[in-house]
């Protein structure tokens, strides 16, 4: 239970030939421990960009971002903070095809976590993984492409669960998997959060998707924050016009 | 918004698929993925088809333009588009395929050839005279300007740039309008639109999904649209057809199925939709368990072990009835005049 601050963060980008490109721009952001934040914006607007600084994947330009006690790129932090997973949009893609569930659990217990069990009690921590996204532990000797776009996603969210981490990334962990799926996916990282005290940080572009989620919500527009709140409020009362054209855009049935 | 529609009175149809089946050459013989399927497109008529991955959406596109491997899939049943026998008549499909009927794939940046020029790729896809399709061929001189009508006509800004720019250099979004204008390069009556949005973020989805519907209705084209998520039909489509497991379930006029979905699994489906409205009430739903694979078909009615509501009957393989003047339905218990149906309980095992 760590909270993460992210504190006037800026990242800039040079583009050949057509001088630096601010990415973000001054943006703050506090997880608290076990909150879940939406993280809501288009292509473009620095979800993305954020969720690699805060993970320790991208240095910014200025700024400061500190987990619980400790700040990240300073030689107190090393990288990659591993109290922060994240699991991405392409899940298929996100794992190597030619290893299987077992194989790409158990890397990351013994190379990341640094266990030195035999295989057995590795096994049973891969089948306690399994269970806990609520997979079967005959799972684990299957390949990515034996599995569902759901069934992969739950793989890594596994994986990301295998290091124990305090704060859970989910990069668009839904818009690649039918609708009929998503609600399940959506269910396992709200009971995560509530079994495990998991802060969550979910970037999505879908409003509906952070809602069902998240507590609270942060709008990024071209890199900057241009509107907060819960999501309730945001999709009564939209105060800024660019969250009130991202919710025009979205699709409605009634 | 697209509001109420009419589309035209209509004769013969454009497109006619009669019990097409698709079969694939699995390791124990071969393995149906699209199982006598028929449905027809009215000239001018916009139909969807809906379904989650695997149920045979894709394939059934594909098979118009007889695009699955020929030499791994089997393709049954026939195909007419404008008369033409497409499936045994290759000298009919050369000549219709990419003009008169024209296709936008999922993956923009996957369709567009990485290492040419839009401009390039534009003249590509325009009629040369050598094709014995009977519209008359862009002469060389004529083609850049055709091209900057046809990047115009998508609504694409600043066209004389565009031609010289590499697809890389161009959003998801933007790739997907030069795909658009390639498909109208050969003045089409149908498009078939694959998931055209699914690789696309919310607010260009929705640009770009009313673009299409704009240049259906000013073309008077006809529009077969692919999705997975039934919120993008409402109000851009006339007809929906909903596929599972290589049949259709449900067909009828859209604005009918969604307010009195008939079948269990079109309930499924619209319940699963994300809404603003229920934004706050925590409620998120599902379907329990997985389209199962081609190969292991449960016996009887295959939706029977997702569905809420099976029973005895559901040993029995149902068949697509009328349930009224316009709507067929493959279920033995229709739903028509139930509400919300019961929570469903999810198999035990079930990922």
């Amino acid at each position: 239970m760590i909270p993460l601050v992210a504190e006037h963060i800026t990242v800039s980008f040079t583009r050949r030939g057509r001088g630096a490109f601010k990415a973000l721009d001054d943006v703050s952001l506090t997880l608290p421990p076990g909150s879940a934040v939406g993280l809501i914006g288009e292509s473009g607007s620095g979800k993305s960009t954020l969720a690699r600084v805060l993970l320790g994947l991208i240095r910014p330009d200025a700024g400061t971002v500190r987990i619980g006690e400790r700040t990240l790129f300073t030689p107190s932090y090393p990288r990659p903070a591993k109290e922060v997973q994240m699991i991405f949009q392409d899940a298929t893609g996100a794992l190597n095809p030619r290893q299987t569930v077992f194989a790409a659990l158990a890397e990351v217990l013994t190379v990341i976590r640094g266990l030195r069990d035999g295989r057995a009690a590795l096994a049973d921590r891969v089948t306690a993984l399994l269970e806990q996204v609520g997979l079967s532990a005959d799972t684990a000797a299957r390949y990515p492409r034996e599995l569902s776009g759901g069934q992969c996603q739950r793989v890594c969210i596994a994986r990301a669960l295998a290091v124990e981490p305090a704060i859970l990334i989910a990069d668009e962990p839904v818009s690649a998997l039918d609708v009929s799926v998503q609600a399940r996916i959506l269910r396992l990282l709200r009971d995560l959060r509530e079994q495990r005290g998991l802060s969550l940080l979910l970037v999505a572009h879908d409003l509906a998707v952070v809602g069902a989620v998240c507590e609270h919500a942060v709008v990024l527009q071209q890199g900057r924050v241009v509107e907060t709140g819960t999501p309730a409020e945001l999709f009564r009362n939209p105060q800024h016009p660019y969250t009130r054209r991202l919710l025009n855009a979205v699709p409605v049935l009634e | 918004m697209p509001t109420a529609y009419q589309p035209p009175a209509s004769t013969a149809p454009l497109l006619e698929i009669g019990n097409l089946t698709i079969s694939f050459a699995g390791e124990a013989g071969w393995v149906p993925v699209v199982r006598s399927l028929s449905l027809t497109v009215a000239p001018g008529e916009r139909v969807a088809l809906i379904g989650e991955s695997g149920c045979g959406k894709s394939m059934t596109c594909l098979a118009v333009g007889r695009l699955p491997p020929t030499d791994q899939a089997c393709l049954g049943g026939r195909i007419r588009f404008e008369g033409a026998s497409l499936l045994d008549d290759p000298a009919a499909m050369a000549r219709l395929r990419g003009r008169r009927f024209a296709y936008v794939f999922q993956d923009p940046s996957a369709s567009l050839n990485p290492v040419m020029r839009i401009g390039d790729q534009l003249s590509e896809a325009m009629p040369t005279g050598h094709d014995d399709d009977g519209t008359p061929p862009v002469p060389r001189h004529a083609r850049h300007q055709r091209a900057m009508e046809l990047l115009a006509r998508v609504k694409l800004p600043d066209p004389a740039a565009l031609l010289r720019a590499y697809p890389c250099e161009l959003s998801g979004g933007m790739q997907q309008r030069v795909m658009l204008a390639m498909a109208l390069a050969g003045s089409p009556r149908l498009l078939i639109a694959d998931e055209p949005t699914t690789a696309l973020d919310v607010t260009t989805q929705a640009e770009v999904l009313n673009l299409i519907d704009s240049l259906v209705r000013e073309n008077g084209m006809s529009l077969l649209l692919v999705t997975h998520n039934l919120g993008l039909v409402a109000g851009r489509c006339d007809t929906l057809h909903v596929l599972y497991v290589g049949q259709v379930v449900e067909s009828g006029p859209v604005a009918a199925v969604l307010r009195h979905p008939a079948h269990p699994y079109t309930q499924g489906l619209l319940r699963a939709v994300p809404r603003l409205s229920s934004v706050g009430s925590g409620e998120l739903h599902d379907i329990p368990g997985t389209v199962p694979p081609p190969a292991q078909l449960p016996p009887g009615c295959t939706f029977a072990p997702r569905c809420p509501y099976r029973d005895t009957a559901c040993d029995e393989a149902p068949a697509l009835l009328p349930i009224d003047a316009q709507r067929h339905c493959r279920c033995h218990h229709p739903r028509l005049r139930h509400g919300v149906p019961p929570a469903a309980t999810p198999p035990e095992g079930q990922p």
